[in-house]
């Protein structure tokens, strides 16, 4: 049931649009839904950040994963997996993001015949998710050929390369096919692993499906049903412009990517893809760990109740005195 | 006869690979099972801390006389921990359930337990926060996630969350940085809200408030302690050791966790400390008042961590000293590094710790001033100060388990190794995935130290242990050393049941064997007592 | 084809039989990961039990046995002792390999069963049982022994204390709370 349902959820979006678009309602689906959608989600993701942003760190906890920066000068410090300054957060922020070098850590012990230590790694989830995110960024860029007049240099050279195999026509984008197989990948693993199929709720496999619904549907207009690429553009430009046109001649599957698309910006700022903001929140790693250099300032600190020296030495006075024991008042 | 409790092979085949789970996660209650939980705290440690609702009451029993409005309190006190925390916040919304943390706990690795992962203990309370506190789980409930706090829901995330021992293994692995520690201390402080603490944690707490360290020792039965201990160097080395108590004008403060104090094997590393200063001859001072290193008050709530670690910076005020040591401690390194100068700070009182012995300035704690005692050890004996015989550690055949909290919540992980390696002949590591930044807890950590739940502690000591065994059976390795209190005691059991041959020492317990003191007579034992390698004939 | 030639050459099969057997001891989701890997650090369990059980079967059909076989029960029944598990359900898997042996030999045999054989194995599983009780019981006495332990390190110095104070003043201390 809680892969059945995001299932035909997504199906049931699909079959929205291809019907939206088939009753003429071209203007709905193409103009006042993707505003709708773009709005809802820059609005959301504020508020979410702000939302984040209104609790205050109240303590500097990072994760340290390596040896701090020691008093000696002779002990080495793992300055990017410990960080202590700015730089070092950074970088590891940066590995972070950009590598998931969390992720990569997973690694495994195994033990052989002999017997012989070999140190493995489980990178396999690390491999997918990483083709998965650099390809949705890379195909995100490449979509841009349809937001500018002038296709940008950089985004020529990023599509030959992404076509570098030269295989049918039109060329064949590697990324495609790499964020099909990453997505599908992270689907089944969520289906075949017991624990991961545990774990894993409705709003897990809802955007696997939807953004497989976005890729495929696409794959289908670039390399099967030849979309009207003109059309499409003049579309996307009149929406940027703020004066939108509904191009004739563009096929029903354009609406059904457009609406999934669209379903996705609403659906972002609600959901866990809010990662997306939240990795560079997370205060176990981008903060420094300087704690006992610098101090850290809790602004909701307030004063406690303590057990005082003075009532300490009321309740033991007699014995320490007996004991030998120094104390304030005779 | 074998027949009638078990399936065909076939049959059981078909229904593990086809079934994994008969019911989803949110729909199977906890079953709490003797052996895996401690015991209820008991009202009158929680009325002298001033905690809320505080009565005497039973975990294994169904009536756990909970205040009429308790939803009311939970989710109020949910809010203002989301209002407080960013973390706490974050952490509730950017899970994406990817599962990397799944098989890096301890707790799930030796019991299997699937709620014990991580990604679910966390959820466990998510699922919560999303029905409460967010517009899609409010409008569509479990379909987003959402669960209802019910009683059983409660007395869940009550069994849960006194089953992990915040560690933070998991947040190392995890791509976010989602901390299950942190999730913990905030599920831990919840259920204070409605008296739901333990027995083993409450009690400690009560005694550290009154008299000063956990074990609720008071003045005159610290010395005692101590005393009963300078007797045993005296015997072994011939050195009749002076040290003070509340000393004013001391240069230094030393602070170490009270189970140094009392259990063995932690007081033959107190002895290393006491051996190791005279050594040196210095101008140092305990506290009877400030006796606790150690803060169980962190698995309880903020507060009450502030609370008992106030102790130290009032004690060093009032001293007059000019800087603090503290000793061999897991968690309390994590509170003295991430919180103390945070809630008790700054302070400005003290001066940067700077060696006596050595000069060395410890600039990387000029805030806190407060340095690990492996860091001063290290220091001379980088500087040559100490004359060591690490043969008289021959007979040990060492290992190094580094604590969560020094490792994953400070990075303490050379100055320990570099002065392990100075004062005994043979040492090995453990695999690499189990040591230093990975480093598996000895699955008794945050107050899971009681003895009622024995079972829980030894499946969550099993990880470490197998390791452990791992070099025992390739090295010989028969001695554990560690810089935690908690792990001297704990070890100790976890070894005593999973690798029986391997025994447990603090770092300075081996320091003081192998310490070559000035007028000592020719010693025929270690600190515990057995003679020396070469001395058995004697 | 004797008994023992049997298990040694169907050893993959019993094993996994069995293995399977054993799980089923397990909650389903519990059975599903200690199944899943055989990592001896990530999996200590699921391995630690796997690995014990093939020497077992080795063992038991060795001509020569090598006196181990305690120390691989002992593997076995030490993890299950402490985990959610009713004694009788800890120690099932042995009679547990009688029943995976004589699917297995159903299923392969063209002619009726070896039963003086069978027998003879058998008791050799029933001796097996025996050690394990005794091992099961080690085991709890252990904990319970770690337990006074414990308590027993905990309170030593308190009482040496205790008479260290009575000797010089006659007077005990305040017992700690």
């Amino acid at each position: 049931m809680k892969i059945l349902l995001p299932l035909f959820v997504v199906v049931a979006l699909v079959v929205i649009a291809f019907a939206g678009a088939q009753a003429n309602l071209q203007a709905f689906f193409g103009i006042v839904v993707p505003y709708a959608a773009v709005a809802v989600f820059i609005l959301g993701f504020i508020v979410r950040a702000l939302k984040w942003g209104s609790s205050p760190v109240p303590f500097r906890i990072p994760t340290t994963a390596g040896q701090m920066k020691s008093f000696a000068p002779w002990i080495k410090q793992n300055k990017i997996d410990n960080p202590s300054s700015r730089l070092g957060v950074f970088a590891r922020m940066a590995l972070e993001v950009l590598v998931f070098r969390s992720l990569f850590r997973n690694t495994k012990t195994e033990l052989h015949d002999g017997p012989k230590l070999v140190y493995g790694s489980e990178k396999f989830l690390w491999l997918a998710g990483l083709a998965f995110h650099w390809s949705f960024l890379i195909i995100f860029v490449r979509h841009f050929r349809f937001f500018m007049q002038d296709v940008p240099f950089v985004i020529k050279i990023m599509e030959s390369l992404d076509s570098f195999l030269q295989i049918g026509a039109p060329l064949l984008y590697l990324t495609d096919v790499v964020l099909v197989g990453a997505v599908t990948y992270l689907f089944l693993r969520r289906v075949v692993m017991p624990q991961i199929k545990f774990i894993s709720l409705p709003a897990d496999y809802f955007p696997l499906f939807l953004i497989l619904g976005i890729a495929l549907s696409g794959i289908l207009m670039r390399y099967f049903t030849k979309v009207h690429i003109v059309g499409v553009k003049g579309l996307v430009m009149g929406l940027l412009s703020f004066s939108p046109v509904i191009p004739e001649g563009i096929g029903s599957i354009f609406y059904v990517h457009l609406f999934l698309v669209s379903v996705l910006l609403v659906y972002f700022p609600m959901s866990k893809l809010m990662h997306m903001g939240g990795v560079f929140l997370s205060p176990t790693r981008n903060m420094a760990n300087n704690n006992r250099e610098v101090r850290h300032i809790n602004p909701w600190n307030y004063p406690v109740h303590v057990h005082t020296y003075e009532e300490y030495e009321n309740d033991f006075r007699e014995k320490m005195k007996k004991a030998g024991l120094p104390v304030e008042k005779e | 006869m074998a027949k009638v409790t078990t399936p065909k092979p076939a049959e059981l085949v078909t229904s593990i690979d086809l079934k994994p789970s008969g019911k989803e996660w949110m729909d199977t209650p906890a079953e709490i099972k003797p052996g895996t939980f401690c015991w209820g705290a008991k009202a009158k440690n929680l009325n002298i801390v001033e905690f809320p609702n505080a009565r005497d009451w039973n975990p294994s029993e169904e009536d756990w006389k909970l205040p009429e409005n308790w939803q009311e309190i939970f989710l109020t006190g949910m809010k203002n921990l989301l209002d407080k925390y960013r973390s706490f916040k974050v952490f509730m919304d950017i899970c994406v359930r990817c599962g990397a943390c799944a098989d890096k706990c301890h707790f799930f690795i030796g019991s299997g337990d699937p709620k014990n992962m991580p990604v679910l203990r966390a959820e466990l309370l998510r699922s919560v926060y999303r029905r409460y506190f967010t517009t899609s789980g409010k409008l569509l409930g479990k379909t987003a996630g959402g669960r209802e706090l019910t009683i059983d829901v409660l007395k869940e995330l009550w069994y849960y969350f006194y089953q992990c021992t915040e560690c933070r293994r998991c947040s190392l692995f995890c791509p976010y940085g989602i901390d299950t520690a942190e999730i913990t201390l905030m599920g831990r402080e919840l259920m204070n809200l409605l008296g739901l603490n333990t027995d083993w944690i409450s009690g400690p707490v009560a005694n550290c408030y009154m008299k000063g360290n956990h074990l609720g020792l008071e003045p005159h039965a610290i010395m005692n302690s101590i005393e009963g201990m300078i007797d045993d160097i005296e015997t072994i080395t011939g050195i009749r050791i002076n040290p003070s108590f509340n000393r004013k004008g001391a240069e230094i403060l030393f602070v170490t966790p009270s189970g140094d104090l009392f259990a063995d094997p932690g007081t033959f590393t107190c002895m290393g400390y006491l051996m190791l200063f005279h050594e040196l001859g210095l101008d140092y001072t305990w506290s009877t008042y400030a006796s606790e290193g150690g803060n169980f008050g962190f698995f309880t709530s903020n507060e009450m961590a502030k609370r008992l670690n106030s102790k130290i910076y009032a004690e060093a005020k009032r001293l007059g000293v000019k800087w603090i040591i503290g000793g061999e401690c897991g968690h309390m390194w994590r509170v003295l590094t991430q919180y103390m100068d945070t809630w008790n700070g700054p302070a400005d009182f003290l001066e940067v710790p700077v060696s006596p012995i050595t000069g060395t300035r410890f600039d990387t704690s000029r805030s806190t001033k407060m340095i690990h005692i492996t860091e001063f050890t290290a220091d001379l004996i980088k500087n040559g100060k100490l004359k060591l015989d690490p043969s008289r550690n021959d007979d040990l055949i060492v290992t190094y388990h580094d604590s969560c909290n020094t490792s994953r919540g400070m990075g303490l992980l050379e100055e320990p190794r570099y002065i392990i390696e100075n004062v005994c002949n043979h040492f090995h590591e453990m695999p690499e995935n189990t040591i230093r930044e990975q480093t598996f807890c000895c699955g008794s950590g945050t107050g899971l130290n009681a003895s009622e739940n024995m079972e829980l502690r030894m499946r969550g000591g099993f990880p470490r242990a197998n390791a452990v065994k791992f070099v025992k059976d390739r090295h010989g390795v028969n001695m554990l050393a560690n810089i935690c209190a908690i792990d001297r005691a704990t070890l100790s059991a976890s070894m005593d049941y999973w690798v029986p041959g391997v025994r447990v020492t603090g770092v300075h317990e081996m320091v003081a064997n192998a310490l070559v003191m000035k007028g000592e007579k020719e010693r025929e034992t270690n600190l515990r007592g057995e003679p020396l390698p070469g001395k058995e004939g004697n | 084809m004797s008994i023992e030639q049997f298990l040694s050459e169907q050893k993959d099969a019993i094993l996994k039989g069995w293995f399977d057997l054993v799980l089923d001891t397990y909650p389903p989701d519990t059975a599903s990961f200690l199944k899943k890997q055989d990592n001896p650090f990530t999996n200590p369990v699921g391995h630690t039990i796997r690995e014990g059980m093939g020497h077992i079967l080795d063992e038991l059909a060795g001509e020569t046995p090598s006196g181990q076989i305690g120390a691989f029960l002992d593997n076995i029944i030490r993890i299950r002792a402490v985990q959610d598990l009713t004694p009788e359900r800890a120690l099932s898997f042995i009679f547990s390999l009688k029943e995976v042996v004589r699917e297995a030999l159903r299923a392969e045999s063209r002619q009726p069963l070896p039963y003086d054989e069978l027998l003879a194995f058998e008791s050799r599983v029933d001796r097996l049982a025996l050690t394990s009780f005794g091992i099961f019981v080690q085991c709890r006495e252990k904990l319970y022994d770690i337990k006074a332990n414990e308590l027993r390190n905990m309170t030593f110095r308190l009482l040496q204390q205790v008479n260290n104070v009575d000797e010089d003043q006659g007077k005990k201390p305040d017992p700690a709370d």
